[in-house]
């Protein structure tokens, strides 16, 4: 023991003191900080919730052109859209109007994708159907010239929430606040008309 | 008193009561924008009780939430009654809280020495939004669950972070019932407490420093003999009495709401939110509730997401500067310049005409309307900050005015 322990010494030695609160600050600071972990790691997502965003196998045999079918994957909307001759024709005269025509973002859709369609079979469109501004779920606007979207509107989807607008290949137009295309979720072909959502398949 | 007594010297009952009621003098000539501090106090206390008891008959469960919800409206005895107080006393804490930030800013009760009276205030504002839009997940109906959605959405924002920030929010790859279940969590239980303690620090620090006035005048600096100021009624019986008129009046039209109007036309509880939640589906229009649509417009004006997400995030954390943004040293409107006055007023009107454009869809026009009143807004502060140094003012009377 030192000296400034003695009673009746009166001398307190300042620096002394103050390094051992300090060092005694800094280790209860870093327990906290450890006991915390476990706490703020129980908000991420559970073991089941993990496992719970299975592939799912879709029929697409009755889909017609120009309609549009919601599955559910990982309780999001996927929309899976057959698209016409003429829609595809379309979709090119769009490109000066998008923010994103060529898909460069890769982020947004599986390699298979990243073509003038953003699909495997150029007609048929699989799109997660949540809007990547701020996670609405657009709507399917196919009329050409719909009054409330303008004459040069080609189709497309369109968001309610904050008006951004996407072309029946989930490319954003610019000027809108979503900043990206949607997503192209991975999937693939078992045969011609069923799909399996969920999975990366080869490049068509 | 013996009983008293006995109390004292083991309590400080009797002192807490002088210090904080009996012999807390405050200014005489509180007007009626002075009511809505202690409204607010009130309205916290109606909505802990009303909230506890919807808790007894509530699910937080993603598969029976809004069941129970319907449950407590038909089957549970006074349920629909417990349960309008509730949904319509988070409507009037923000029109109370609102009115009682603007009486602060009209005269000038951020200044030195309250500027931690309304840092802590603040704290307060923006606990309240967070307990409002986690309670109005707990319905589980479609704005309940889109609205969530695009709120939780806003954090993807953030660069780098986002997505991971998002997936921790919501516990799940969408919102769910992990979700529901933290907010029940939150909105129960977490943030009641921070709430509770912060309008006890609000209120030590006010009691510390003592009431501002509509004069902005300091009655603590002329005292009588006895140290009581020359301008000072005790807080109790004077004002606690004048606040029970304000009760009785403000609950008069809190019943006209909770009875004759409890849904508010949709703008209270939103028609959508009467359908249970649906993921894969977005209400056709979607906007917040009244007291977020200001900002929700100042979001929407803004055509970039990160930009969007930080103005509005500017929106809020201005509003923690302006006591060093206000560099006049006079406090109430009365004796400031008419830049101030003029100022302050197209503040107001911003705020108010940026609330309605939120709830409108988003056209052309009002969308360009939204991006001028946006700028007005901001303005407020930047022509405040610079006008206010050097500002024409008039005398402050020594004496609080009748």
């Amino acid at each position: 023991m030192s000296t400034d322990m003695k009673p009746d010494s009166g001398v307190v030695d300042t620096k002394r003191r103050r390094f051992l609160v300090n060092s005694t600050s800094v280790v209860a600071a870093v327990g906290a900080g450890f006991v915390a972990v476990p706490f703020l790691s129980s908000w991420m997502p559970s073991e089941r919730a993990k496992n719970a965003g299975a592939p799912v196998e879709v029929d697409i045999s009755k889909l017609e052109e120009g309609r549009l079918m919601v599955v559910e994957w990982q309780s999001k909307p996927v929309w899976i859209v057959k698209r016409s001759a003429k829609t595809l024709t379309d979709l090119v005269s769009l490109d000066g109007t998008l923010s994103d025509p060529n898909s460069e973002n890769v982020d947004q859709q599986p390699e298979y994708a990243q073509n003038a369609n953003r699909s495997i079979k150029p007609e048929i469109s699989v799109l997660v159907g949540i809007c990547t501004h701020l996670g609405c779920s657009p709507t399917f606007r196919p009329e050409i010239g719909a009054a409330d979207l303008g004459a040069d509107w080609l189709g497309g989807f369109f968001c309610p929430c904050h008006s951004s607008k996407f072309d029946l290949a989930g490319r954003v137009y610019q000027g809108v606040p979503a900043p990206t295309n949607l997503v192209v979720p991975p999937h693939k072909y078992v045969s011609d008309n069923v799909i399996i959502v969920g999975v990366d398949g080869e490049a068509a | 008193m013996s009983l008293m007594n006995w109390i004292d010297d083991r309590f400080p009952a009797t002192k807490m009561w002088n210090d904080h009621l009996a012999k807390y003098y405050t200014p005489k000539n509180f007007n009626f924008w002075y009511f809505f501090g202690s409204l607010a106090l009130m309205v916290l206390v109606i909505q802990i009780i009303s909230g506890i008891f919807l808790t007894m008959h509530y699910k937080p469960d993603g598969a029976m939430a809004f069941a129970s919800v319907e449950y407590i409206m038909r089957d549970v005895p006074y349920g629909w009654l417990i349960r309008y107080i509730h949904s319509t006393g988070a409507t009037a804490f923000f029109v109370v809280v609102y009115l009682h930030m603007l009486r602060g800013m009209m005269y000038g009760s951020y200044k030195k020495p309250r500027e931690l009276i309304w840092l802590f205030g603040m704290f307060i504002y923006v606990a309240l939004m967070a307990e409002a839009f986690m309670g109005y997940l707990l319905p589980w109906g479609q704005m309940s669950y889109w609205g969530a959605q695009v709120i939780i959405s806003l954090f993807g924002a953030i660069p780098v972070i986002g997505d991971d920030l998002t997936l921790w929010i919501r516990g799940d790859f969408v919102i769910g019932d992990a979700t529901l279940n933290r907010f029940f969590a939150l909105h129960v239980i977490a943030l009641p407490f921070v709430l509770v303690f912060l309008v006890v620090a609000h209120i030590l620090a006010l009691h510390e420093v003592g009431s501002n006035n509509p004069d902005g005048v300091e009655i603590k600096k002329l005292k009588d003999a006895d140290g009581v100021p020359l301008d000072g009624i005790p807080f109790h019986p004077y004002y606690s009495v004048k606040d029970i008129v304000g009760v009785v009046v403000f609950l008069f039209f809190f019943s006209i709401v909770l009875f004759y109007f409890p849904d508010g036309g949709g703008y209270l509880l939103e028609h959508a939110n009467f359908i249970a939640s649906d993921p894969l589906k977005t209400p056709e229009h979607i906007a917040p509730v009244w007291y977020f649509t200001p900002f929700y417009a100042i979001l929407r004006a803004v055509p970039d997401k990160l930009m969007g997400v930080g103005t509005m995030g500017a929106a809020i954390v201005v509003l923690f500067f302006l006591p060093w943004i206000d560099r006049c040293k006079v406090k109430s409107i009365r004796y400031r310049s008419i830049v101030f006055k003029l100022n302050l007023l197209v503040f107001g009107v911003s705020f108010v005409v940026l609330g309605w454009l939120a709830m409108q869809p988003a056209t052309e026009i009002l969308t360009m309307f939204s991006r001028i009143f946006t700028f007005l807004y901001f303005a407020f502060f930047v022509v405040l900050f610079v006008t206010s140094k050097n500002e024409k003012t008039k005398p402050v009377p020594d004496r609080v005015t009748s």
